[in-house]
């Protein structure tokens, strides 16, 4: 009993984990119609910086932030150095995100080397909590609420405000959006750095539980991947419903098939892609 | 045009010929075995990029999984290679299949993005099913074995089959390109909806594309695990298949030319780096950025309209 109950929370802490990666992931692939292959990697960037913030002193949370501004800034950096010179030319700009993958997974190598680097959860946090005679492991909890608030946050920033509602539109229809004067070139600006930002924040917020480590990027961009292929190219919902799908699919097949946890996830994308290939939630016909 | 055919062909061959007698020892000659093994991984990438106009990240899977299937038949079932060949490619084939069926639910990205995750799944397989695969020890195999009794242990001899398979591989290919299906397969790049109307099944057409390119996929892949008689995890992972996409890209897609010149630059370039810094990784990222934003066409067909005659008018 034990054994699944903290199980289903190691899943639905995965999965918060998941959604941070790929809610970013899928409002670029949905605006921008690129996916971001370079996502995994400013994830894994985020957990080395704010592993390295965290060495010089600065408190837990203080340094999630400044990864995923640090990240942020550099996501917006490259989309607008690189990505918007090769505007109109996606399959272009999906190679050099890829580039620009290999050149950051390259550099965190040069930088950090090659032993994985511990990252400690807030003290507060590092206490079990008794619940019901269960002992449920504390920060996976907080870790779970967390992305529950960012979803919250995000559902509001894209239902409730006026640049919600040009993302929305950008990503509905670009051309229509853009005819009825919304600049959409610079909402590109904009959802690019929030979804680095996110990725960024997600690797420090992952950090106690996976750390980093050399290959944590190419370990996580499939998992964004198939999270988007589930719930579908540019939803919030999908982005929330595949996290979740996946945290559990990865975690029960990691801990009951070691073997086989990647080729386990592989079976819920085929029937997606043979049932719905736009996802649960997507409505762009790809 | 026959006459510039012929002249490729002659030329192409020259090439390979020349290539053993160019080189100064055995050790430049493997590194060149190398390349062309590749470059057959690279044409038959290009039938579903430049022929086709699928992008596909995940192609690696047609060199490791065929390379694992030889190595293992051959090393764990002491099957005799003249059986673990075709096994191997039957199998790199029917895989393909398989995955054709699920990345042609998508087009353009979506495709792009099914083919990576499948690729991810076969490298995460290759890499956590320590008993079937070793793991990230990967698999060795002794001596490279004989077959159906001809010796090709030493360099030169396994050049030649190296070699012989490229000249199949581009005879075969451009037999294709220049095939009504090769020109029905282009139609569905340019305009699918117009050769739906006309009555061509668009499905069918890409479906037996990326199953071809499986198939010669699979020949490089078993010509690899011969080459490097060892096959790891590395050989189905994401940097392989952006090395195969990249050497399409920077020799130029759509020609027979192209991705072989892009395999001989990419391997000589990873080769020399690599005995002086271990930054292989970081130059290939930045080679990916440069030649896209640069040379979007690629190097043969930047080339060639940098030569040829001015056909009066502005380009």
């Amino acid at each position: 009993m034990q054994f699944w109950i903290i199980q289903t929370l190691n899943s639905l802490a995965m999965g918060g984990l998941l959604f941070l990666l790929s809610a970013g992931f899928s409002l670029i692939f949905g605006l921008m119609r690129i996916p971001n292959l370079a996502h995994g990697g400013l994830f894994m960037l985020g957990a080395y910086v704010g592993a390295m913030c965290m060495q010089w002193g600065v408190p837990f949370w203080l340094a999630a932030i400044a990864a995923g501004l640090a990240v942020g800034a550099l996501g917006t950096v490259l989309e607008g150095g690189l990505l918007r010179r090769m505007a109109g030319n996606e399959q272009g700009q999906v190679l050099i995100t890829l580039g620009i993958s290999f050149i950051i997974a390259d550099l965190c190598l040069l930088t950090w080397g090659g032993d994985p680097v511990p990252l400690d959860a807030p003290r507060m946090l590092r206490p079990p909590v008794f619940l019901a005679g269960f002992a449920f492991p504390g920060y996976r909890l907080a870790v779970l609420a967390f992305a529950l608030i960012v979803a919250l946050g995000l559902w509001l920033l894209l239902e409730r405000t006026r640049l919600g509602a040009m993302i929305r539109a950008g990503v509905d229809d670009r051309l229509m959006a853009r005819s009825v004067g919304i600049r959409v070139s610079r909402l590109f600006s904009a959802v690019f750095f929030l979804g680095a930002f996110l990725a960024g924040l997600g690797g420090v917020i992952g950090g106690p539980i996976l750390s980093a480590y050399p290959g944590l990027d190419t370990d996580m961009l499939p998992l964004a991947l198939v999270v988007v292929i589930l719930g579908g190219v540019g939803s919030l919902p999908g982005a929330l419903v595949g996290s979740f799908l996946v945290g559990i699919i990865y975690n029960f097949g990691t801990a009951l098939f070691p073997d086989f946890a990647y080729v386990i996830l592989f079976l819920p994308m085929v029937v997606m892609l043979v049932v719905k290939p736009s996802g649960l939630f997507g409505r762009v016909t790809r | 045009m026959t006459l510039r055919g012929s002249r490729f062909w002659a030329l192409m061959s020259l090439f390979l010929i020349a290539l053993p007698f160019a080189l100064p020892s055995d050790y430049y000659l493997g590194i060149a075995t190398h390349a062309l093994v590749l470059a057959i991984l690279a044409l038959s990438l290009d039938i579903l990029i430049g022929q086709g106009g699928m992008t596909s990240l995940g192609h690696a899977v047609y060199l490791g999984l065929p390379a694992y299937a030889a190595a293992w038949t051959m090393q764990n079932a002491n099957w005799p290679p003249e059986l673990a060949i075709p096994f191997a490619i039957a199998m790199g084939t029917a895989v393909s299949a398989l995955f054709a069926v699920l990345s042609l639910r998508a087009r353009g990205l979506g495709f792009l993005m099914i083919t990576l995750a499948l690729g991810q799944v076969m490298w995460g397989a290759a890499y956590r099913w320590v008993g079937l695969t070793g793991g990230d020890n990967g698999i060795r195999i002794p001596v490279r074995p004989p077959v159906l009794g001809i010796d090709i242990s030493s360099v030169r001899s396994f050049y030649v089959v190296v070699a012989l398979a490229l000249m199949v591989a581009l005879v075969c290919i451009w037999h294709l390109e220049r095939s009504p299906f090769g020109a029905c397969l282009r139609g569905t790049k340019d305009q699918p909806k117009r050769m739906n109307m006309l009555g061509h099944d668009v499905w069918s057409i890409r479906f037996l594309a990326f199953v071809f390119a499986g198939f010669w996929g699979s020949i490089a892949g078993v010509l690899y695990v011969f080459d490097y008689l060892y096959v790891s995890p590395s050989s189905l992972s994401l940097p392989q298949s952006a090395e195969a996409l990249l050497m399409v890209v920077l020799g130029g897609a759509g020609t027979l030319t192209g991705p072989v010149v892009g395999a001989i630059i990419i391997t000589v370039i990873k080769t020399v780096v690599s005995s002086y810094v271990d930054r292989w990784y970081s130059l290939l990222g930045l080679t990916f950025i440069i030649v896209v934003s640069v040379m979007p066409r690629g190097l043969v067909p930047g080339l060639k309209a940098w030569f040829a005659p001015k056909e009066g008018g502005a380009r």
